[in-house]
């Protein structure tokens, strides 16, 4: 408590100390971002809902929440089960093995994308493979497949990263007991795991999905026929220069994002308070 | 670990070898590419390294900027963010816990919409808009939220208001405090708060690629710019010097981490 008294006695002092932060944000976000949702208005009100009413802008929409979706599954599914098993083996190199599966984390979009295209673009691993047993250089890197394989790149590292984390501080003695009580595998899982890790669940399900759904560097890279809505703002606002258009996108795209993250943390206060 | 645990899980193995091998194959087929003499005859064509050096004669310049960007947005970060987060960690009202909620947005809401809203509003200013000041404000609005919530949770730690306390009763001014008590006893957090925010800043593309004028060009713009435009061996090597710029402060950053871990617990 001396600390609540210590603040109460200077009040001025962390107003000063908040002052510097505070005037960089509202100057270079909260105001430009203010004029950004002003700006669709200027066209007339309409502009708002043109991703809903503008059957183009509302397939992108709709590709980029499905792409972001499916991603967010398989993620889940998948780095629960790595994060599983690296949690619950000891072998030599494995510190080294997880520090080098998480590394992509900071690796930008745009050289996922030019992984991709290593592996499934014009002169890629894939077109190799393919054409060595007659079927002609096939791809994948430019379509929907290519740009769900790199989604999932970059998402598989948070997820992998965090499941891990909480795997490793599950409790082993309720798998002991639902064990001796005769628990089949699958009852393991389902009533043991997915429950004591429903938080991770929800909260990198929340994180690998608005990933997603703002990422641009990869599909940018491989120039893809799949149109998402960063794309779409992208084209817009440059070759086109339709600022209400690409602000009113942009809006659009934000609301979704922070939306779910929200939900995402809602969720995640109850499932850990239960 | 439990007895139990090490019993064969041989869907699990699979599942995480073909992950290994997603995860690891497309780095190795380009930190190769981008050492041989010709992508399409592989390692038969002989090691090189003119593609690094090529890579260097043209965008050596982005990686510097990036680098130098990189080192500039954490002093900035440090200098607006730690005292913010002392004040956050210090404050109980309701408006510093939505004032942490707002500063978080840049996080939440994509890159891209940031970068606009910065164009639509300064992008006016000439002087502004051609210098790579506009691409660090980009990059301290996308970071300042990973300083502030990793030092303000560090400056949360009950012993610390004991701490604070006792260099006030002995006379310390706040300036003696927080520099001389404070500051040093949350440096592991600062320390991990600033590789975080390094890393972050060096590999930003989608608020950069809007923010960016031929004449400021970061390393993830370059990088764009070579698949675009290059032989798949160039940006291939363009990419192992990303990357070879990059592991050593992951590395550091996990170590720190590790480190905090061990000396604070959990």
């Amino acid at each position: 408590m001396s600390g609540h008294a210590a603040h109460n006695r200077h009040p001025r002092l962390l107003l000063a100390c908040l002052a510097p932060a505070t005037v960089f944000f509202v100057v270079f976000w909260i105001l430009p971002v203010l004029r950004l949702i002003a700006l669709p208005a200027e066209k007339g009100w309409e502009t708002y809902f043109l991703v809903l009413t503008d059957s183009r802008y509302m397939w992108s929409m709709i590709n980029t929440v499905l792409l972001s979706l499916a991603t967010t599954v398989v993620t889940l599914v998948i780095g629960g089960a790595v994060g599983v098993y690296l949690a619950r083996r000891r072998f030599a190199g494995r510190q080294v093995l997880l520090s080098l599966l998480t590394a992509p984390l900071a690796f930008p979009g745009v050289i996922i994308g030019f992984f991709i295209i290593l592996l499934g673009g014009r002169q890629g691993w894939f077109a190799d493979v393919s054409s060595a047993i007659g079927m002609g250089r096939m791809t994948f890197a430019y379509g929907m497949i290519g740009l769900f394989l790199g989604y999932l790149y970059f998402s598989l590292p948070r997820a992998i990263a965090s499941y891990t984390a909480a795997a490793e501080a599950m409790d082993g003695q309720l798998e002991e007991a639902a064990r001796v009580l005769g628990a089949s595998r699958w009852e393991i899982t389902r009533d043991v795991w997915l429950p004591q890790l429903a938080p991770t669940t929800v909260a990198c399900g929340g994180i690998v999905f608005a990933t997603a759904m703002g990422a641009f560097g990869t599909a940018f890279t491989l120039a893809s026929k799949f149109e998402v809505v960063p794309i779409t703002i992208y084209n817009e606002f440059t070759n086109y220069a339709n600022f209400a258009l690409a602000a009113s996108l942009s809006i659009a795209l934000g609301l979704v994002t922070w939306a779910v993250l929200f939900l995402a943390r809602v969720a995640g206060t109850a499932s850990s308070g239960a | 670990m439990h007895a139990q645990s090490q019993k064969p899980a041989p869907f699990l193995f699979l599942i995480t070898c073909v992950v290994c091998l997603f995860m690891f194959v497309p780095v190795i087929i380009s930190v190769m590419a981008g050492l041989v003499n010709n992508y399409r005859t592989g390692l038969k064509s002989g090691l090189t390294l003119r593609w690094l050096q090529e890579v260097w004669s043209v965008y050596g310049s982005t990686v510097s900027a990036s680098v130098i960007l990189a080192l500039v947005c954490v002093a900035c970060t440090l200098l607006l963010g730690v005292p913010c987060a002392y004040a956050l960690a210090r404050s109980r009202s309701r408006y510093a816990r939505a004032f942490e909620e707002v500063l978080t947005l840049p996080v939440a809401v994509p890159g891209l919409a940031t970068a606009l809203a910065l164009i639509l509003a300064y992008g006016d200013i000439n002087l502004l808009r051609q210098s790579f000041g506009f691409i660090l404000i980009g990059h301290i609005l996308f970071t300042l939220p990973f300083m502030v919530r990793t030092v303000s949770s560090a400056f949360q730690r009950p012993d610390l208001l004991a701490i604070e306390e006792a260099a006030r009763t002995l006379g310390a001014s706040f300036t003696q405090r927080f520099l001389g008590v404070l500051v040093p006893a949350v440096f592991p957090a600062i320390l991990a708060g600033m590789l975080m925010v390094f890393t972050l800043s060096i590999g930003e593309f989608n608020l950069t690629w809007m923010l960016h004028t031929p004449l400021t060009r970061t390393l993830p713009v370059g990088l764009a710019d070579s698949y675009a435009s290059m032989r798949i061996e160039v940006g291939s090597a363009y990419t192992l010097i990303f990357i070879l710029v990059i592991l050593p402060i992951l590395w550091l950053l996990q170590g720190v981490a590790n480190w905090v871990q061990k000396r604070y617990g959990n």
